[in-house]
This record gives C-alpha cells, sequence and structure tokens, in this order.
C-alpha cells in the first residue's frame, strides 16, 4: 500500500470513531439520569425559568433533532451555547486553547527528554542498582496523584524558598502581545513565543518562570512510560549485531550508544508520544487546576462548578476531536517513517 | 495451632518462591506488604483513632504537628491523625467497586466478542477503542459530573474509562489461543463452545486479567482522587483523603504543609502499592520479558 492509500484509509477510519465519539457524549448529556436543565438550577427554580432555558437551547425539542442540529451546528463548527450566559462555547474553547496547548508542549518535552535521559542510563547498566532505581523512580511517580505532586512544588518553590510563581500564566496585565509588522498582527497565543515575537526578553524569562512547574509536574508524572519504553527498546537493540560491529570497531560507547542504538530506540517513542496525548490531556486537566492554568481543563472544571452542562458537552466534543486528530498525524508520520506499517 | 502451622506451611515458601525470584518478586511482596497494611488500618481506624475525624475544633486551628496532634490540625480543627487513619474507606470502595465493574463487564465481552468474531467482533471493537482513545479523566469527569455524587456513581464512571482495557487484552489473548493446537483439538473431539470458552480459554486468559486488574486498581484510586479534586467527590462529610488533599490546597499560602502532606502520601503509598503488586506480577507472569 503507498502512503497516500495508507493516508487515506486511516482518515475513513477515522470518521466512524468520531461519530461514535460525538453520539457518546450526547448521549452521556441528555441520557444518563439528571436532566441538565434541572441540574443546573439544583431544582431550585420555577417550571417557567427552567422552560425558557430549555427553548433557548433547543432541550425541548425531540431527542432525535436535537441530535441532528447537533451535528450540524458542528460542521459549521459551533459547539453550543454555554448555560449561564448563552455565549458560544466555541469561542471560549478557542480563547483557551493556546494555554493547554503551551503546557502539553513544555510537558511532553520535558516527559520525553526526561525518560529518554533515564531509559537509556537505565538500559545501559542493566540489572545494577542504578538500573533498578532508575524503574523504581518511574513506578513512583506513575503512582503520585498529579495535583499532589504540583502542590508539593507549589509549597517548596513558591511558598517556602519564593522562587517561582505558584499559578497563573504571567503576571496580570503583562501578556506579550507578539509581533506588529507593518499593520500586521502575528499571535500565536503561546506567551513563551509571543514574547520572543515582541522581543521582550524579560517577559520571556517571566512567561518561562511561570509554566516551568506545570509543565514539570505533568512532565515527570508521564515520564515513567517514556522510561520503560526507551530502556526496553534499548535492552533489545544493544544485542544486535550492529551494535556489535560498531563496538568491534572500536567506536566510542558514547557513539555506539546514542549515534547507533538509540536512533533505532527511537520510532516506538514517537507512537507512544501519540498514545500518550489522550493522558496528557487528562493530566493537564488537574494541573491546569492545581496552577490556575486558564485552559481547557480548568475551563471544564469552571464549568463543572457551574453546572454549565451544554458548555461541558462543547468542551469534552473539542477534547475528543484534538485526541483522534493527534492520532490520526501520528500514525500517518509512523507510517512515514516506518514503511512496514503501511503494509 | 492448627492454622498457623497452616499459614507456616502454605504462605512462607509461597514467600520464599516470590523473594527468590530477583526485583520484580521482591516487588509483588512489597506492595501486597503495603496494600494489606493499609486495609487493616482502614478496617481498624475506628478503634485506633485519637479523636473522632469528622469532629471539629478539637484542637486549635491549622496547629503544626505537635505531641497531642502527631499530624497537626486543619483549618476547621480537627485532627489530621484521626483524618489520615480514617480516611482510606472511600477510596478502596471505590477502586474495588470499579474493578468489579470491569471485570463483569469487560472480561465477557471480550471473551465472547473475539470468540463469535465477524460483525459483532467488529462492532464491539469499533466502540471499546474509540473509549480507549479518549482521555479517560476527562471521560470520568463527564459522566461523573452527569451521574452525580456516591460512591457507586464515581465507580461506574471509572469503570467506564477502564473496560476497554479488559476488553482489549482478554480479545488479544483469546484470539491466539482460539487457534491454538490444543483448542483445536478440544473442538475436533466435539466440545461445544461454551466449554472450549469456559474450560479451555478462559483459564489461561486469567493471569493477564489478574495483572491488568491489579494496575487498574492504582489507576482507579489515583482517578477518585483526581475525580474528588476537581469536586466531584463523595461528600465533605466523610474523611477521605482526596478532600483533605483538595481542601488543604487553600491553606497552601499559609504553609500548612502537614495538611496536604499525610493524606497525600497515603494515597501515593496506596497506589504505589498496587502497582508494583501489578508490575511485579506481570513480569513473573510473562518470563519472555525476563533476560
Amino acid at each position: 500500500m503507498g502512503l497516500r492509500s495508507y493516508i487515506a484509509t486511516r482518515v475513513l477510519l477515522t470518521i466512524p470513531m468520531i461519530m461514535l465519539l460525538l453520539t457518546f457524549v450526547f448521549l452521556v448529556v441528555r441520557v444518563l439520569p439528571g436532566d441538565p436543565v434541572l441540574l443546573h438550577f439544583e431544582k431550585a427554580a420555577s417550571p417557567e425559568t427552567m422552560e425558557l432555558m430549555r427553548q433557548r437551547l433547543g432541550l425541548d425539542k425531540p431527542l432525535l433533532s436535537q441530535y441532528f442540529a447537533y451535528l450540524a451546528g458542528l460542521m459549521q463548527g459551533d459547539l453550543g451555547k454555554s448555560m449561564q450566559d448563552f455565549s458560544p462555547v466555541g469561542q471560549q474553547i478557542f480563547s483557551a486553547f493556546p494555554a493547554t496547548l503551551e503546557l502539553a508542549i513544555y510537558s511532553t518535552i520535558i516527559a520525553v527528554g526526561v525518560g529518554i535521559f533515564l531509559g537509556v542510563k537505565s538500559s545501559q547498566s542493566y540489572n545494577s542498582p542504578q538500573d533498578h532505581s532508575i524503574r523504581i523512580f518511574g513506578i513512583v511517580v506513575y503512582a503520585i496523584p498529579i495535583f499532589f505532586l504540583g502542590m508539593i512544588f507549589q509549597m517548596i518553590f513558591g511558598v517556602f524558598l519564593h522562587w517561582l510563581p505558584t499559578g497563573g500564566r504571567i503576571y496580570p496585565g503583562m501578556e506579550p502581545y507578539g509581533l506588529n509588522m507593518g499593520g500586521q498582527h502575528i499571535s500565536t497565543g503561546l506567551y513563551t513565543i509571543d514574547s520572543l515575537l515582541e522581543g521582550n526578553v524579560f517577559k520571556f524569562v517571566q512567561t518561562l518562570r511561570y509554566i516551568f512547574l506545570p509543565s514539570l509536574t505533568l512532565g515527570l508524572v508521564l515520564c515513567g512510560v517514556f522510561i520503560r519504553l526507551t530502556r526496553s527498546n534499548m535492552l533489545e537493540t544493544l544485542r544486535l549485531d550492529f551494535v556489535t560491529a560498531a563496538r568491534a570497531r572500536g567506536l566510542r560507547e558514547r557513539t555506539v550508544l546514542y549515534g547507533y542504538a538509540f536512533r533505532n530506540a527511537l520510532l516506538p517513542v514517537l507512537t507512544m508520544m501519540g498514545l500518550q496525548f489522550a493522558v496528557l490531556l487528562g493530566g493537564a486537566i488537574l494541573t491546569e487546576t492545581t496552577f490556575s492554568w486558564p485552559g481547557l481543563g480548568r475551563y471544564l472544571v469552571d464549568r463543572i462548578n457551574f453546572r454549565d452542562y451544554t458548555a461541558i458537552q462543547g468542551d469534552v466534543v473539542f477534547f475528543g476531536l484534538l485526541v483522534a486528530l493527534v492520532s490520526l498525524v501520528v500514525d500517518v508520520l509512523y507510517a512515514y517513517l516506518d514503511p512496514r506499517i503501511r503494509l | 495451632m492448627e492454622t498457623e502451622r497452616g499459614l507456616r506451611t502454605r504462605i512462607l515458601p509461597g514467600l520464599t518462591a516470590l523473594t527468590s525470584r530477583g526485583l520484580a518478586g521482591w516487588m509483588v511482596v512489597i506492595g501486597l506488604g503495603m496494600v494489606l497494611s493499609i486495609v487493616t488500618m482502614t478496617l481498624i481506624a475506628p478503634w485506633i483513632s485519637p479523636h473522632d475525624p469528622s469532629a471539629l475544633n478539637v484542637g486549635p486551628l491549622r496547629s503544626p504537628p505537635n505531641g497531642e496532634f502527631p499530624l497537626g490540625t486543619n483549618h476547621l480543627g480537627q485532627d489530621m491523625l484521626s483524618r489520615v487513619l480514617c480516611g482510606g474507606s472511600i477510596m478502596l470502595q471505590v477502586s474495588v467497586l470499579s474493578v468489579l465493574f470491569c471485570l463483569i463487564v469487560g472480561v465477557p465481552i471480550g471473551l465472547i466478542s473475539s470468540y463469535v468474531g465477524g460483525a459483532l467482533d467488529k462492532t464491539f471493537s469499533l466502540i471499546m477503542d474509540s473509549v480507549y482513545a479518549f482521555p479517560g479523566m476527562v471521560l470520568a469527569i463527564t459522566i461523573s459530573a452527569m451521574l452525580g455524587r456516591g460512591v457507586v456513581n464515581m465507580a461506574l464512571s471509572i469503570a467506564v474509562v477502564y473496560i476497554p482495557s479488559y476488553f482489549r487484552i482478554v480479545r488479544s489473548h483469546v484470539l491466539t489461543i482460539k487457534e491454538l493446537p490444543y483448542t483445536v483439538a478440544a473442538r475436533s473431539i466435539g466440545a461445544k463452545g461454551d466449554t472450549i470458552l469456559f474450560r479451555y480459554i478462559l483459564p489461561n486468559v486469567v493471569p493477564s486479567i489478574v495483572s491488568v486488574a491489579t494496575v487498574n486498581f492504582a489507576d482507579a484510586i489515583l482517578t477518585a482522587a483526581g475525580l474528588t479534586f476537581v469536586g466531584l467527590g463523595v461528600t465533605k462529610d466523610i474523611p477521605d483523603w482526596g478532600w483533605d488533599l483538595t481542601d488543604g490546597r487553600t491553606l497552601l499560602p499559609s504553609g500548612a504543609w502537614w495538611v496536604i502532606t499525610f493524606p497525600g502520601v497515603m494515597i501515593v503509598l496506596l497506589a504505589l502499592g498496587f502497582t508494583l503488586i501489578g508490575e511485579g506480577m506481570s513480569e513473573l507472569l510473562n518470563p519472555r520479558l525476563e533476560q
């Protein structure tokens, strides 16, 4: 199968999955015990108020026509209206998305970086105390609730040492505005990049100080998987003939490890990054709540506290689409890098 | 006397058999020890707690650990030691229930779907894969927000997230075992479908189910703690490590480290215990991975 037909098949397979997901979310919000409008008002509003709310949100219509209206809305990028102020949920999600994306990027860098480094170290000293302690480290970080680790960091580095801020993306009023070039405004919404575009090193350092603890927390919790994966792949690769051959030619151990063995152990790490993306988003919800990080996860938790079920639905749909898209991209990338997959 | 001898002859050789298997065996033993100690502690907590864990103003507000209150008090003047001793019950109930739900739903569906095959298998696989690909925490939060509070509801929303893991592991095993010579032989001597499924296939899938379930206990505990943290916990009235950790967040700026540290460490120990058992067991059960 050529790359093009592989991509076509993969895209076609994604469609039923997305449909299933959309239907599932729709049903969870409407069919599970508990009418969203009743829950929203905690049964404390007059029947007229609740009826009005149902009408404004279209929840009074039959289930099937609600379903088609929901799908038709999604086609046009409409994620529904908030129960609280009837504002479009999509807009709020798009403004919260860059914060989550930035957190996701930095945590992935930390998780993969720490994971690969420790994984290689572990495989290098197979069955030694160093190997065992790295494996135990991987298991322990897996067992720590993300928000507990976050709070410990906040306490040590924020409250006791006063080194780093404990919440938010940046000092209020200091948000970087990106680049203004000939009336054209360029801004990514990622504060670290925007502050560089602005050419403001002070702001850049500040944004790094704010993002450091949240991404370290999330990154450490996720790194265990990468440690284990790198370790087992390296152990397998190090036994192959070409590694022995490289050693026999008298190459330095570092060159053998990183130049020869490591490159072959890297491909599974890429797949794992795709698989871990869903876990990353789940962890981001808790990390964002811990660090008052204004992203998608914190938005979801906020909406839950306001019992804003239509906004919850929109946010969850967005999370689902994001995961589907990322896994599609990773699969295609993988097929491109490793032609055997396409067979 | 009789039972004691029974213990000595049965359990001790078992322990030696485990500890002689290197790191993996020790992981199982240590994990078992941690989990059993926490379960015992939770069971006898009502009798050993120095104070009523829910009583307010037992001591001064936000007192650091001292002689009278070894783990300090929180902002309501509750004794943290009593709360830590009693606080495991909800986590344990939720995790046991959710693993049970997963076993009851995930294993039979996996067995039947993969044994029957065809359109049924395709449909189930598609559904399970979609749920599996979805961010678990987001799913659990959504379902939990809709179902409302309560131990059973919390366990249900966690189970939905992890059922696909059971389904997938059972399915992949059955697909292999189905084609093995001994199963084919059973079929050729005229064994019925259910006999093959339950007497020939299931016993060989059980070890993997057990190791998935053990690691899953840890996942359930962490997810339950996460649900509590975003405000979907069971109730504030029952002492619970998750609640104490969530509540303690507001005390962070004042530097009251004891309010979050002790409940948090308990959750870590419990989750770590289960992870150690699960990791160790899956390594012992898959000798192929040992080099």
